[in-house]
């Protein structure tokens, strides 16, 4: 079997195991959401916490909530960083400095996993156990918990109550991430994923080499960085490293993990709002981009252009002998479609036009299928502006799943899809025009741009990942960068709320003859234009400055 | 008993919540995942795959890779050679990671020569003058061709083949001067092409800025598939790959074979051994664990 072939299989075989798992995962997050009764267990979270479950809240104290507790979250990330020397299994490490620990807090807190540091020589294991790993599961939970709002929006009438903050989080915690990430990891382990609480063995090779080989708790890290499309990498090299990601089998289960919720989301939808067609419409856009995008990254890969690539006669640099080209162009892929940011291979090296796309997968806002929760909305807000465009063309009030889309709706849409590319594009033009910022650039020329550019795209998008040749870690970056993060997450998350509750005052108007079906391909075509166009429109200058030049060159 | 303003009971809330979810995702999860690897079956590679001497010594894990180097750097002749590693002074697991260098890094920041490239600090080779002197390297060493496209053609000191053109009308027009901007004045005796548009070639001086000049990579005769495989001059993701492609094991057979006084057959059945194909057919690419194959090659045919 030739290496194109082995790869087309791998592809084939990703797409067989996550259409498989799309119902039954699906009506799981459905029936998590939607349960009626509180478990025992549940209760005992509770009374612990001290909030009464069976008071649903409005869109503003939901949103309340959210902030809260992402808000005590980070104040308390950024003091275990800094105070990681006073525990045990510190392994000698001293505190983050205040810019670096803020930067890491909010990193984790968002979903974005933005690394400034190297695990190996920065952090303890309690800090990245029971401090980062924990951010893992919880903001994958905010994520879908903010998705499951928006849902019942278009799902409820006449109502302002649209779930309990404190129930949702606790719940997709413990019955969607926490099962999973248990099996995940065990089989991380039966491929050679290290789990222990080791500090380094210190090991002298045959021919008198000596290494320190790491240890940590790092199956049980890697499996909710990558389900929770997180992606901090309990060591520096992420999940190339052969403790993080031993196999090639471990490394489809890697994939499989970080598309699998995001993938099966939209089902979920389809449940809550009582039509299972709307949720495969949505999952068929997602698809649909997803493939496109996947395309171009693993056949720019394979093809292998550019200097560099042209005189090794493989883009081999920075990749893997055990995964190869395009089982690392599809990790690639998946990694920047979603909101994870973990790579099994470096950006950096990637051909020009192929680090094009992984960029350009970031600016599509990470919608085909996007984060976990984050994918959801952010897809649904799109259909929101594409009703609103065909509405214009018919000249009529466009209508969503039975919810009219008026002037707040609309505002509400369009201000959540400024919100990224106004960040992200004043971030870099405000960075170029500071001289001394120049030196992060691992690379003169259009290289060099297109290092602080994914730096912005990956921080404004929650994504995490990075051309990592640049050089992140100072005052500027950290503050900008964890900014960027801060705003990219939480802007969006209170207007997608705001939509939900404006969506769920209404009552539902029935379908007539001129309402535009939105569970057809016609639809479906539609959603994928609009997100191209949008986006074309909003970064093409810049695209042009960076990877493109350097491609054309 | 104070009734707390509702602010201050939603962020102590908040805080409970936290600590809840902390004592369950980061104290029992992982608690629960280090017992399941004390299971037979998954506590070797739950402690690091290590690999143990007679004398129940570590010398090494069989996932991470290691240098098999003399005090110097130089390579031990009598091992397999493992990829080029970008992890600290190469493979050091406590400094994981990739080059980071891009597909048109190809121009060397060339070194003040009184300092040499190892004393002056701002000096840095290219990604792809790194691959070129790899490749020669790896060529002289196994006694095939370590010719690359875009590299020179001279044998000991390969580099980046790349030349900085100025043209008359800046970026277009006829040329009107060429550098070779990879061959240090005074360190090669003349470019590796003489002239180039009707322009006469010169080598790089030092300081001198030619960042006006387009960047003009010359291919060169090199064939397209080159005798050195493609993993053999890059450096992994991870800077610890303890792989390498069953075609650089190949071409590391006879020489090892030699060094030891071994059959060459016997070596290439070790090497077999330690190839590892796709996991069902069509995950990954066909691998050689180096790690495992040198503690075996010491095993069968011990170093007298």
């Amino acid at each position: 079997m030739s290496e194109t072939t082995a790869g087309l299989t791998f592809i084939a075989a990703m797409i067989a195991a996550l259409a498989a798992t799309y119902r039954p995962l699906g009506d799981h997050l459905y029936r998590v959401a939607a349960r009626e009764h509180h478990r025992a267990v549940e209760r005992g979270v509770y009374r612990l916490v001290g909030v009464d479950a069976d008071t649903e809240q409005n869109w503003a104290g939901y949103a309340r909530s959210v902030l809260a507790f992402s808000a005590v979250s980070i104040v308390a990330l950024y003091g275990l960083l800094r105070l990681q020397h006073l525990l045990p299994l510190d392994k000698g490490m001293p505190g983050l400095e205040p810019g670096l620990a803020w930067n890491t807090a909010v990193s984790f807190t968002t979903n974005t996993n933005w690394q400034a540091y190297s695990g190996e020589s920065a952090l303890g294991q309690i800090a990245q156990t029971a401090g980062l790993a924990v951010q893992n599961f919880v903001s994958a939970a905010v994520g879908i918990a903010v998705a499951m709002v928006l849902v019942r929006g278009f799902a409820r009438k006449a109502t302002d109550r649209l779930g309990n903050f404190w129930v949702d989080l606790t719940r997709i915690t413990l019955w969607v991430l926490l099962p999973i990430c248990l099996v995940a990891a065990i089989a991380l382990l039966a491929g050679g994923a290290v789990q222990n609480l080791t500090d380094t063995v210190q090991a002298t090779g045959p021919a008198g080499d000596t290494q320190a080989i790491t240890g940590g708790a790092v199956a049980s890290q890697e499996a909710i960085k990558n389900l929770g499309t997180n992606g901090g990498g309990y060591y520096n090299a992420n999940a190339a490293h052969p403790f993080e990601n031993p196999t090639s089998w471990t490394n489809f289960l890697l994939v499989y993990l970080i598309l699998a919720i995001p993938f099966s989301l939209p089902r979920a939808f389809g449940r809550m709002v009582g039509d299972k067609r709307q949720g495969l419409a949505i999952a068929a856009v997602m698809g649909v981009i997803a493939s496109v995008s996947l395309a171009l990254v693993v056949g720019l890969e394979s093809l292998g252009n550019g200097t560099v690539p042209q005189a090794v006669a493989a883009a081999m640099e920075g990749r893997e002998v055990r995964f190869g080209v395009p089982d690392s162009a599809l990790f690639a892929s998946a990694t920047t479609l979603t909101s994870t940011g973990s790579v099994n291979s470096f950006h950096d090296s990637y051909t020009s036009f192929g680090g094009g796309v992984l960029i350009l997968n970031m600016m599509l806002g990470e919608v085909a299928p996007g984060g976990v929760g984050a994918g959801l909305y952010g897809m649904l807000v799109l259909a929101v502006v594409t009703v609103f465009v065909a509405g214009l063309m018919v000249g009529r009030t466009p209508e969503y799943l039975g919810k009219k889309i008026g002037a707040r709706e609309v505002k509400l849409a369009s201000l959540y899809f400024l919100v990224t590319p106004a960040l992200l594009l004043v971030g870099v033009a405000a960075s170029i025009a500071v001289p001394s910022n120049l030196e992060s650039m691992q690379e003169a020329g259009p290289h060099g741009l297109s290092e602080m550019l994914y730096a912005f795209a990956s921080a404004s998008n929650n994504n995490g990942s990075a051309f990592a040749g640049f050089g992140a870690d100072t005052p500027w970056f950290n503050t900008a960068l964890g900014l960027c993060m801060a705003l990219g997450r939480f802007v969006p998350i209170v207007l997608v709320l705001a939509l939900g509750g404006a969506l769920a005052r209404q009552r539902r108007v029935p379908a007539s003859a001129g309402t535009l079906p939105t569970h057809r391909p016609l639809f479906v075509g539609m959603v994928v234009g609009v997100t191209l166009i949008l986006v074309a429109l909003t970064f093409l200058p810049v695209l042009a400055l960076g990877p493109i030049a350097e491609g054309l060159q | 008993m104070i009734r707390l303003p509702r602010w201050a009971s939603r962020h102590l809330a908040a805080l409970r919540a936290l600590a809840v979810l902390t004592v369950v995702t980061g104290v029992l999860y992982p608690l629960a995942v280090l017992a399941a690897a004390q299971l037979p079956g998954l506590d070797d590679q739950a402690e690091g795959s290590l690999i143990y001497d007679s004398d129940g010594d570590v010398v090494g894990s069989s996932l991470i890779g290691q240098s098999f180097t003399d005090g110097d750097g130089e390579a031990l002749l009598e091992y397999f050679q493992p990829r080029p590693s970008a992890a600290g002074d190469g493979y050091d697991p406590l400094a994981s990671g990739a080059s980071n260098l891009g597909p048109e890094s190809v121009v060397d920041a060339l070194p003040d020569p009184a300092l040499g490239w190892d004393g002056d600090e701002n000096a840095a080779k290219s990604l792809l003058t790194q691959v070129c002197e790899r490749s020669f390297a790896i060529g002289e060493r196994e006694g095939v061709d370590g010719s690359r496209p875009y590299c020179t053609p001279s044998g000991g000191t390969a580099v980046g083949a790349v030349l900085g053109v100025y043209r008359s009308e800046g970026t277009s027009g006829e040329v009107v001067r060429a550098v070779s901007l990879n061959e240090e004045c005074g360190t090669v005796e003349a470019p590796f092409i003489a002239a180039y548009g009707g322009a006469r070639v010169e080598c790089a001086a030092y300081g001198e800025d030619h960042s006006a000049a387009v960047v003009t990579p010359i291919r060169g005769e090199a064939p397209a598939e080159p005798a050195v495989p493609a993993d053999a001059v890059t450096a992994s993701g991870s800077g610890l790959d303890p792989h390498i492609s069953p075609a650089y094991a190949e071409l590391q057979a006879a020489r090892v074979a030699a060094e030891r006084g071994a059959d060459e057959r016997a070596v290439l059945q070790l090497v077999e051994e330690h190839t590892t194909g796709r996991f069902l057919g069509f995950m990954g690419e066909p691998a050689v664990n180096v790690v495992e194959l040198n503690v075996d090659l010491d095993r069968a045919f011990p170093l007298t």
